[in-house]
């Protein structure tokens, strides 16, 4: 082994390509990339097919690069987590400072191109996403409260809110309410997480509301979130982006989504046990086909309208 | 006769991320040319150099001169 080896560590830790795309969360991305999909077809102007696909890729960008700033703060409790210790700093295939220095270049690389792509007030809202996520809900609510994911939820809520503004240019009722169903459908989607994850919250010292205030208090704000969610689903149908189409698919998955909650809340803890969280993993991996599903209907609502050019009703 | 190149380990080695890299590059590029060929050729009534409407493009009413 060389010098120059020793000082840079062993090869087999070196860093390939794709260590460097999963800095990015690229399954978040996919979340990003749909519901900011969405937000621009959905809205009632017309954009280029060219640049709504750049835009999308750098509001994914944008939500790429805010993962790779939580992975360099996060690096300590990635580490003691079972569910993170895998990521590419704890892992040690990158470094704290590679990741830092990846995520503010592609922040300012994604804000930049939105904003010359799309327009300025869609960039700025990305800015205002990027510090929301990295800022607000990593370095200061993450650690501090356990209503962390119910306040930093608001940046994955942001997405199709940017998607509607680089079409419209502005924000209004229906993109305000694609982001309600967002930030309301994150809490039950991580506390149902929490549920069967707790250990490892617990571990690493983070105050998710399973570690704070039990398991049973976490199924009674999980039901009661989701009944919350319900009122404002539906009531996307009855604006310019809804229609029959996204009013039959809202009533089914919210009614699920609520059925499902009201049945966490009543599990006893002993058969939540028994089963392995059965029920809470069943319930958590609905939570992303009610999501999908009610993005989804957006979409094929408008495709039905704009693209058929039929009636919404 | 020149001696046969041998190929360094390092090329080996970083092969994936300096393939990653340069394809990111040329698809930001792409981006680029494609991004300006858009707005170019969709300009409207936008003038080039300050992207404000020309007032001596905007219809006018039949009859009505600028």
């Amino acid at each position: 082994m060389t010098d120059a080896t020793q000082q840079i560590g062993s090869f087999e830790d070196e860093a390939q390509f794709g260590d460097y795309v999963a800095l990015l969360k690229p399954r978040v991305m996919s979340l990003v990339v749909f519901t900011a999909a969405v937000g621009v077809f959905v809205a009632p102007v017309y954009v280029h097919p060219f640049v709504a696909l750049v835009a999308i890729l750098f509001i994914a960008l944008g939500g790429g690069a805010s993962g790779a700033l939580n992975m360099w703060y996060d690096h300590d409790i990635d580490a003691i987590m079972k569910r993170t210790s895998k990521r590419p700093v704890p892992a040690g295939k990158v470094t704290k400072g590679e990741a830092l220095t990846i995520g503010l270049w592609l922040s300012f690389i994604a804000v930049v191109m939105l904003g010359l792509a799309a327009n300025w007030v869609a960039a700025g809202i990305l800015a205002f996403t990027i510090f929301f996520y990295a800022v607000i809900y990593t370095m200061w609510l993450k650690r501090w409260t356990p209503q962390n994911i119910v306040i930093g939820g608001a940046a994955g809520a942001f997405p199709p809110m940017i998607g509607w503004a680089v079409a419209t240019g502005g924000v209004s009722v229906e993109s305000v309410l694609m982001f309600a169903i967002i930030f309301m459908w994150t809490p039950p989607h991580f506390w149902a997480l929490a549920l069967f994850m707790n250990e490892d919250y617990s571990k690493a010292g983070v105050p998710m509301l399973t570690v704070t205030h039990g398991r049973r208090v976490t199924r009674t704000h999980i039901f009661v979130y989701a009944a919350l969610l319900a009122p404002l689903a539906v009531a996307a149908a009855f604006t310019s982006i809804g229609g029959w189409i996204y009013l039959v698919a809202a009533l089914y998955l919210n009614a699920k989504f609520v059925f499902g909650a009201w049945q966490l809340w009543h599990r006893d803890e002993d058969a939540a046990e028994a089963d392995t969280y059965k029920a809470e993993k069943k319930y958590f991996r609905f939570s992303l086909t009610y999501l999908f599903g009610s993005f989804g209907a957006l979409l094929a609502q408008a495709i039905w309208v704009q693209g058929f050019g039929m009636g919404a009703w | 006769m020149a001696a046969p190149r041998v190929e360094h380990e390092l090329h080996t080695r970083r092969f994936s991320r300096n393939l990653g890299v340069g394809l990111t590059l040329a698809c930001f590029v792409f981006i680029i040319f494609g991004l300006t060929y858009v707005k170019i050729t969709r300009g409207g009534l936008n003038q080039g150099f300050d992207h404000v409407v020309r007032p001596e493009l905007v219809p006018t009413q039949q009859g009505e001169s600028n």
